[in-house]
């Protein structure tokens, strides 16, 4: 039956995708979770529905107008934020909310058939094309072409802001570039989970690593795996039960979670009673 | 090469309307050992933030040349004590400003970092987590990060907020040695303990009144108008600063 699974176009492109994602967003995860910045995400993930309601009204590719709008909150909130005259969570509360409005204007307003909401509210993994692999090869390279060679100072930003800018390091310049990056692996991940399921993409491999490591490359690479991980066994699951691809994908992550608290615990627990 | 390595003309600045320091000027040169003192909320922090770039200035320029390397202790840290990095790492990314944003750390680089750390007696906790150190064992590893680029000039905002007694004695004992290269800038709200180190004095409370080495005299001590309180018994060696000009 497994290998039945693998005969199906759409299966390969889901496999490939689920490969793909991982890889980009266990790296931009990571960096989300440590700099806390979760929030942010979900304001950005929601602001894009917005550019998603637009291209659908001028009559470009919805993709294309959620990927602006993403990009233009990210920056946005980083831009006021540099001034922390504001609040930076009331700003993304309006941002989320002000970009869903807009996108339900504009897709009401936009004459003829009304597209399926529910695919970008709740994405389809099933439905990657090849052109959708092509955009998420290319963000992935975008990502490792910022994160190989500027590893260390990205991390040192990310812990201590203040203190990078003191060393005379261009801080704003990589903040900018990285909420762009954030916005583009959000928006990507729109296709695959959808907007409302985007978070847990981002976040959930993330602290299953931070449950086994301290170290930054090591908590990447724990990412990348266990969302690979997470993707591979609900895509299965998923297609055994027949149930939601995105829904089934979370709730392995989830359960990976889960399993790996337990065995962080029983493994200090253990380390505990030896000391004695 | 300047004569001197940071130089504040005619620096105001403050929140909203109301200025917090103003007209400062002053000048650092090689192997000073400044003392800045003043009340709370006298400016101090903001002319060091103002060094360091963190604030500019609403009027006023600061000069450092180049190629002055500055070793920072902020007073109080900005960073979030859950982000995964070693204190080995902290240390190192001291090296920021030296090694540029494209920084892979070289064998030397290493060895200064476990050198540094041996300094400050942080040497066995390397490779822990910076989150898992007491607040007096986290301000020994941001010391180690100001000191590792070995700068020409070091800015220490209240150095000995969180230490014990006797890390702070040997810290002391650290600067006045590395005094005979370094040049240091040390905020404090309370002078008495390191009076005897100390080469010049800065007083902020709004202003900046400067006072070279050997004014001392017993008498202007009643007119003293920095407001804090030095109150000794016995033989402690003790200078006494002239009033300040209005």
């Amino acid at each position: 039956m497994i290998l039945e699974f693998f005969n199906y176009q759409f299966i390969v492109n889901a496999l490939l995708a689920s490969l793909l994602g991982s890889i980009t967003a266990g790296i931009i995860g990571t960096y989300i979770v440590t700099r806390r910045m979760v929030f942010i995400t979900g304001g950005i993930t929601h602001a894009s529905f917005g550019g998603l309601g637009l291209g659908y009204f001028i009559g470009i590719n919805p993709m294309l107008g959620a990927g602006l709008f993403g990009i233009l909150a990210g920056l946005g909130v980083e831009f006021l934020s540099k001034y922390r005259k504001i609040r930076e969570d009331s700003v993304i509360a309006m941002t989320w909310s002000f970009g869903m409005a807009v996108g339900i204007i504009f897709i009401f307003i936009t004459p003829g058939y009304a597209p399926n909401l529910m695919s970008y509210l709740f994405g389809n993994i099933l439905t990657v094309s090849n052109a959708d692999l092509i955009a998420m090869a290319i963000l992935m390279l975008l990502v490792l072409g910022l994160f190989i060679p500027f590893f260390r100072i990205i991390q040192f930003i990310t812990f201590d802001e203040d203190y990078a800018i003191t060393s005379r390091i261009p801080v704003y310049l990589f903040k900018y570039l990285l909420i762009s990056l954030v916005a583009l692996t959000a928006v990507m991940y729109i296709r695959v989970a959808g907007i409302i399921l985007v978070l847990s993409l981002l976040t959930i491999p993330q602290n299953t690593a931070l449950l086994f490591s301290n170290n930054l490359w090591k908590i990447i690479l724990l990412s990348i795996g266990f969302g690979i991980l997470g993707s591979l066994i609900g895509l299965i699951i998923s297609y055994v039960w027949n149930i939601p691809s995105g829904a089934s994908i979370i709730f392995t992550l989830v359960l990976i979670y889960l399993v790996g608290s337990v065995i962080r615990n029983l493994h200090t627990a253990i380390r505990v009673k030896r000391q004695r | 090469m300047s004569d001197y390595l940071v130089e504040l003309k005619d620096i105001t600045f403050g929140y909203r309307e109301h200025p917090v320091v103003e007209n400062v000027n002053l000048t650092i040169r090689e192997k000073d050992f400044i003392g800045m003192i003043g009340p709370n909320g006298g400016g101090k922090s903001t002319i060091i933030k103002i060094i360091m770039g963190l604030i500019t200035p609403w009027k006023g320029t600061v000069t450092i040349p180049n190629q002055v390397e500055i070793g920072y202790l902020p007073q109080y840290q900005s960073f979030d004590n859950r982000f995964p990095i070693s204190v080995c790492e902290v240390v190192l990314s001291g090296l920021m400003r030296k090694n540029g944003v494209l920084a892979h750390w070289s064998r030397q680089n290493k060895k200064l970092a476990r050198e540094t750390l041996e300094k400050v007696g942080m040497a066995d906790y390397a490779h822990k987590p910076i989150g898992e150190l007491s607040g007096g064992q986290m301000q020994r590893v941001f010391i180690g990060r100001a000191l590792i680029s070995q700068p020409a000039l070091l800015i220490l905002d209240e150095p000995a907020t969180y230490v014990d007694n006797r890390f702070e004695k040997e810290l002391y004992q650290l600067l006045e040695q590395i005094n005979n290269e370094v040049s240091i800038l040390l905020v404090s709200h309370d002078v008495g303990q390191i009076l005897t180190s100390i080469k010049s004095i800065a007083c902020v409370n709004r202003r900046l009144h400067y006072h070279p080495s050997n004014q001392i005299t017993e008498k202007i001590l009643a007119s003293y108008d920095c407001p804090i309180d030095i109150i000794t018994h016995g033989p402690i060696p003790h200078r006494v600063l002239p009033t300040h000009k209005p």
